[in-house]
């Protein structure tokens, strides 16, 4: 097993070795495996689509939402902070707000 | 299931034997750490607070000061004051005395200065040691145990292996009929439900909510998104990419016991079993919270290789990184990678890190201890210095 998915309902699954880009790779969940081509390197402990995901779709890691797509993340990509934002401690989106939100 | 522990007069028991010498007040850390730096058997709490705040936070500075005192890994304690802070001595001194153990007050202004209220500490606190060394430990069951919960220097290991165990150890010191202290409020964004699932009672669930409704309210009234302080720029680099991601592996590390009650920074818990408590994530400050608490131990769970400890509670390091555990040996107590290499499930390593705890409760020294690592300290405060 290269990756891990915690839950069945998840569309990202976490790197349990740097994958290089281009790679092939068995990403386990529960007692199933699917294969996945990563579309760019990994890191260890990093996260790759495992399905095609759309612009302000939520993200499900442990079959629960970690936050929102800001752009499409098809399937193999790095799905990080550059495509993903939180929903939650966001004083940027707050009416008024003084910081330098989008 | 039984570890070695120093029982005090108010009935609870300690896992350390130390003479605390505790500053009230910022003016007066340099006594502090003067006199317990040169009495051996002595150990220095210190902190940034104590005069020039708000009244609702210099409440709370003197709530956290009769904890750390009445915490029963000090003997006794001897309380260093300048003598004009807002902090009131003698109520931190009798409430701590009224624990049963020898409380001395040294007043900075009333000494004539520094260096002879340093002169005078040192003699008191070497007498104080003699009394507490004379002490032995005894066996005592798991119910005396009082488990702090923390993680911090979070990788997408941690999530997955050191949290679920520390997890584990959590429930096992709960069935034992011991206490669980859960902080760290912050990673509870975005699991809220799920921890309120696992409250008690309705009001203990409402409880859960408020916390976190306040401390994400604290932090958007800021007005910029949360991220990169939590989480931070090495939990992103770790692979982390939300708060509600690095919250979902965080409240692993609570198991799966029920929480019994919810309680303000730094109160003592009034039941035993698993119980949250109001706190931010940043070391110093939760670490001093649970203390504060009444935590004889605190488990630790790390990714990326926290080295901090505490001055008179032992804080045990686990990790689930091959990398952390090779390169920061000096700091890491225990090692749970052995899950993700296939050589032990999780619940044998859960019972193993229960076990281990047990030992460093009975005196076996963590790498922080033996390192000196251990100045990690300091008093959450909510409103702004004035």
């Amino acid at each position: 097993m290269d990756a891990i998915m915690l839950s069945e309902k998840d569309n990202v699954a976490t790197a349990l070795r740097e994958v290089t880009a281009g790679e092939e790779i068995t990403v386990g969940v529960q007692e199933r495996s699917m294969r996945v081509r990563a579309a760019q390197a990994i890191a260890f402990g990093h996260k790759l689509a495992v399905t095609d995901i759309n612009l302000g779709d939520q993200i499900l890691k442990y079959g629960e939402v970690i936050g929102r797509a800001t752009q499409r993340i098809p399937a193999g990509a790095h799905a990080h902070i550059h495509n993903i934002e939180s929903l939650r401690g966001r004083g940027d989106l707050e009416a008024g707000a003084s910081g330098h939100g989008v | 299931m039984e570890f070695k522990g120093y029982r005090r007069a108010d009935g609870r028991v300690g896992t350390r034997n130390y003479v605390g010498v505790l500053s009230t007040v910022v003016c007066a850390n340099e006594v502090t750490e003067r006199i317990a730096r040169e009495v051996h058997g002595a150990t220095a709490f210190m902190h940034h607070q104590g005069c020039g705040q708000m009244p609702t936070d210099t409440a709370r500075v003197t709530q956290a000061l009769i904890g750390l005192g009445t915490n029963p890994n000090l003997a006794s304690v001897l309380l260093v004051s300048l003598g004009c802070e807002s902090v009131v001595l003698e109520e931190v001194a009798n409430a701590v005395a009224q624990s049963g153990k020898r409380v001395e007050r040294l007043v900075i202004q009333e000494e004539g200065g520094a260096a002879r209220s340093v002169a005078k500490g040192e003699l008191l606190a070497q007498d104080m040691v003699r009394e507490a060394s004379s002490l032995s430990p005894s066996i005592c069951p798991v119910s005396d145990l009082v488990l702090g919960l923390k993680c911090g220097g979070s990788d997408t290991t941690q999530g997955l292996f050191a949290n679920p165990v520390l997890g584990i150890a959590s429930d096992m010191v709960v069935q034992a009929g011991g206490t669980s202290v859960l902080g760290e409020v912050t990673e509870f964004i975005g699991t809220e439900h799920i921890l309120a699932r696992h409250a008690r009672t309705p009001v203990v669930a409402q409880g859960i909510l408020r916390l976190v409704d306040r401390m994400e309210a604290r932090a958007k009234a800021v007005g910029c998104d949360m991220r990169g302080g939590q989480p931070t720029g090495g939990n992103i680099k770790g692979g982390l990419t939300t708060i509600e991601e690095k919250s979902l592996g965080a409240i692993a590390k609570a198991g799966t016991a029920p929480i019994e009650a919810v309680y303000e920074y730094g109160e003592r818990p009034r039941v035993n079993g698993l119980v949250v408590m109001d706190s931010p994530g940043r070391e110093p400050e939760i670490l001093t919270g649970l203390a504060a608490a009444g935590c004889t131990i605190i488990g630790f769970a790390t990714g990326r290789g926290a080295p901090q400890g505490f001055p008179f509670v032992p804080v045990v390091k686990i990790t689930g990184n091959i990398v952390t555990w090779d390169k920061l040996r000096d700091h890491m107590d225990c090692y749970v990678g052995t899950i993700m290499e296939g050589t032990e499930t999780l619940p044998a390593a859960g019972r193993r890190v229960f076990d281990e705890l047990l030992a460093f409760a009975s005196g076996r020294m963590t790498k922080a201890e033996i390192s000196g690592y251990t100045d990690s300290m300091d008093i959450y405060v909510t409103g702004p210095v004035i």
